[in-house]
């Protein structure tokens, strides 16, 4: 992103400018950065406080470290997660921008606008009010899509909650809820390229497909990216959704699913929060090696920095 | 976009007349978006049109009744009349908590996310980058990791069972902050900045009378996003919150689902609250973010920056 520097003014002018603006700049951070503290950096900080002592504060070095991982719950929890997150970062990343992409060109802005709508709308259901409804509709019983379920060898609630299929489900889930949200930025994003952008394209004989490949696509790259770590980010920190189908299912999905579902089992079953901690720092260090390569990889704070 | 166009040009030879194989490749790219549209659709959809169906029902009418039919509007009011009285009309409590908590951290969200995404793409000040850094860290963070030990903060400053304890840290919103930061810095023109200081506009006054204006899309996605996703938070109200009169809808909404035979046999023998109930409640519990949507909806659609760059 080319950035003009400011028009050659006289030299000290400029340097007080800088100077004002930075000023400017504390003040207009102010309000966040002390939220920042407080609820960001603070707790994070307990948190490894936490991860390295036991419940008397005595330092315990990877103590609690080796005692979580040593869990007999420890992997098979991230060995789910993992196979959620898998599936779920495929097809969020690649159904929301083509679906942006054809909401965009390819359909009337009247129906266009219809259809984000109608897609956004489960949106509110996201958490708990999301995992009620599909309760209801994966339970064959009652659910709509009874037929398919049959058709899939699905003929009881007992056999959809099967362990295994758990992660499609949750995938299933956090799309309806998520996906809705994600195609209006990205829509928002591709409002951003220029008309005339598109225009050129079309009359030097791109078609929408080459053109959205080759221009409009990567124009929205950063937004991508930034959809593709949040999308990791709330897929290794579920909780809510799997412990209500693992009470729903009665008793057939384990209580210890997620890895934060055995984080909060250390907590609040065992009063155990240095082992929480120390669960949580490690879902935490994940989450930032994941981000650092993303990061790093699509140049997303190139912007700005001259 | 102050972006020049990619070289994405073709060349001229490549330049291609109408042909019978373009037109049939047209006909299945049409196709193609029409199939992925429909799925979509009928996927996104028919649980919501069923959900709305739901209550109209009675619990066997649910397990018997073709699943996308009407009940009646008798039995409509029936379950309202269930879910009002349940617990002496508790729902009305949870959804006037939920709007507490939601408005007032959506509020506090605003007046800090906006001006310090504005300061973190616009101007210059030492530590620009670090704190930048810190709310991408924070912001990817899993947010659940944070609840425990916010708990145990809340607990050290007594603050647990207030509304603060839920306003507060509902309101520390870096996503917003980042949505705002990469708005202005994708989109806003910083000679436009530039213009407006050397003509001698202070910093606030730039700030409210050029940024501002521009940034309302952003300003849209951001309240609605925090409002969307503080109504439907669950886990940290949960922990915190001990009394069912301060509970929010999604919690309360827990309370119910326990209160239902068909999801928890054991308990809830002889209440009032069955699927239809537990339906209508769903139903209570999104309208106000619906209503929100339809309101902000405009400014998402609207596009993000259709104005300064098209002129």
């Amino acid at each position: 992103m080319e950035r003009a520097t400011a028009p050659s003014g006289a030299r000290p002018a400029r340097r007080h400018q800088r100077r004002r603006a930075g000023l400017a700049g504390y003040l207009f951070v102010s309000g966040y950065t002390v939220l920042l503290l407080a609820f960001g950096l603070f707790p994070t900080g307990y948190s490894i406080y936490l991860a390295f002592t036991n419940s008397l504060g005595q330092f315990t070095g990877l103590g609690q470290f080796v005692k979580v991982v040593g869990d007999f719950r420890f992997w098979p929890a991230f060995a789910d997660i993992g196979s959620y997150l898998a599936m779920w970062l495929v097809l969020v990343v690649v159904l929301t921008v083509v679906t942006a992409v054809i909401l965009r060109g390819r359909v009337r802005p009247g129906l266009s606008s219809v259809l984000r709508f109608l897609f956004y709308l489960p949106g509110a259901l996201a958490g708990v009010a999301s995992v009620l409804v599909w309760l209801f509709m994966l339970s064959p019983s009652v659910s709509p899509a009874t037929g398919l379920l049959r058709a899939l060898g699905l003929s009881t609630f007992d056999q959809v909650m099967a362990p295994g299929n758990l992660p499609v489900i949750l995938v299933l889930i956090a799309f309806w809820t998520g996906a809705g949200g994600w195609i209006v930025v990205m829509y928002g994003a591709l409002n951003n390229i220029p008309d005339e952008v598109l225009e050129a394209a079309r009359v030097d004989g791109a078609g929408p497909w080459r053109t959205a490949w080759n221009i409009q696509i990567p124009m929205i790259r950063k937004w991508i990216v930034y959809m593709g770590i949040l999308a990791f980010a709330s897929g290794s920190q579920l909780f809510v959704e799997p412990q209500l189908l693992a009470a729903a299912s009665l008793g057939r999905v384990s209580p210890t699913w997620s890895p934060n579902q055995l984080a909060y089992v250390f907590a609040f079953q065992y009063g155990d929060f240095n082992s929480a901690a120390a669960l949580s720092v490690l879902l935490l260090v994940i989450g930032l090696i994941v981000a650092a390569l993303l990061v790093t990889r699509s140049g997303l704070f190139k912007v700005g920095d001259e | 976009m102050t972006a020049s166009a990619p070289s994405w040009r073709l060349s001229g030879g490549q330049r291609r007349h109408l042909g019978g194989a373009q037109r049939s490749s047209r006909l299945v790219s049409a196709l193609v978006v029409f199939v992925i549209l429909a799925a979509l659709l009928v996927f996104f959809v028919l649980p919501a049109i069923w959900l709305v169906l739901a209550p109209t029902k009675t619990a066997s009418q649910l397990d018997h009744a073709f699943p996308l039919s009407f009940g009646s509007f008798g039995q409509l009011g029936q379950a309202w009349h269930d879910l009002t009285t349940f617990e002496g009309g508790v729902i009305w409590q949870w959804l006037r908590n939920s709007a507490v908590y939601s408005a007032g951290a959506l509020a506090l969200t605003l007046v800090t996310s906006v001006p310090a995404g504005y300061a973190l793409a616009m101007t210059k000040f030492r530590g620009r980058k670090l704190l930048l850094t810190v709310t991408l860290v924070v912001m990817i963070m899993p947010s659940s990791a944070l609840v425990l030990p916010i708990f145990l903060e809340l607990n050290l400053f007594h603050l647990i069972g207030t509304v603060w304890s839920i306003v507060l840290p509902f309101s520390f919103y870096p996503f917003g902050v980042y949505l705002v930061y990469i708005y202005f810095a994708t989109s806003l023109p910083r000679d436009m900045l530039a213009a407006a200081r050397i003509d001698g506009a202070s910093e606030w006054r730039v700030f409210t009378r050029i940024a501002l204006p521009l940034a309302r899309p952003v300003i849209g996605l951001v309240a609605f996003f925090s409002f969307v996703g503080n109504w439907n938070n669950f886990f940290l109200p949960y922990l915190v919150l001990p009394s069912s009169n301060q509970f929010p809808i999604q919690v309360g909404l827990n309370q119910l689902l326990s209160s239902t035979p068909a999801f928890n046999p054991v308990a809830g023998k002889g209440l009032d609250i069955t699927s239809p109930e537990l339906a209508l409640a769903i139903i209570i519990s999104i309208l106000p973010v619906l209503v929100l949507f339809l309101f902000s909806q405009r400014a998402l659609v609207s596009g993000m920056l259709a104005g300064a760059t098209k002129g």
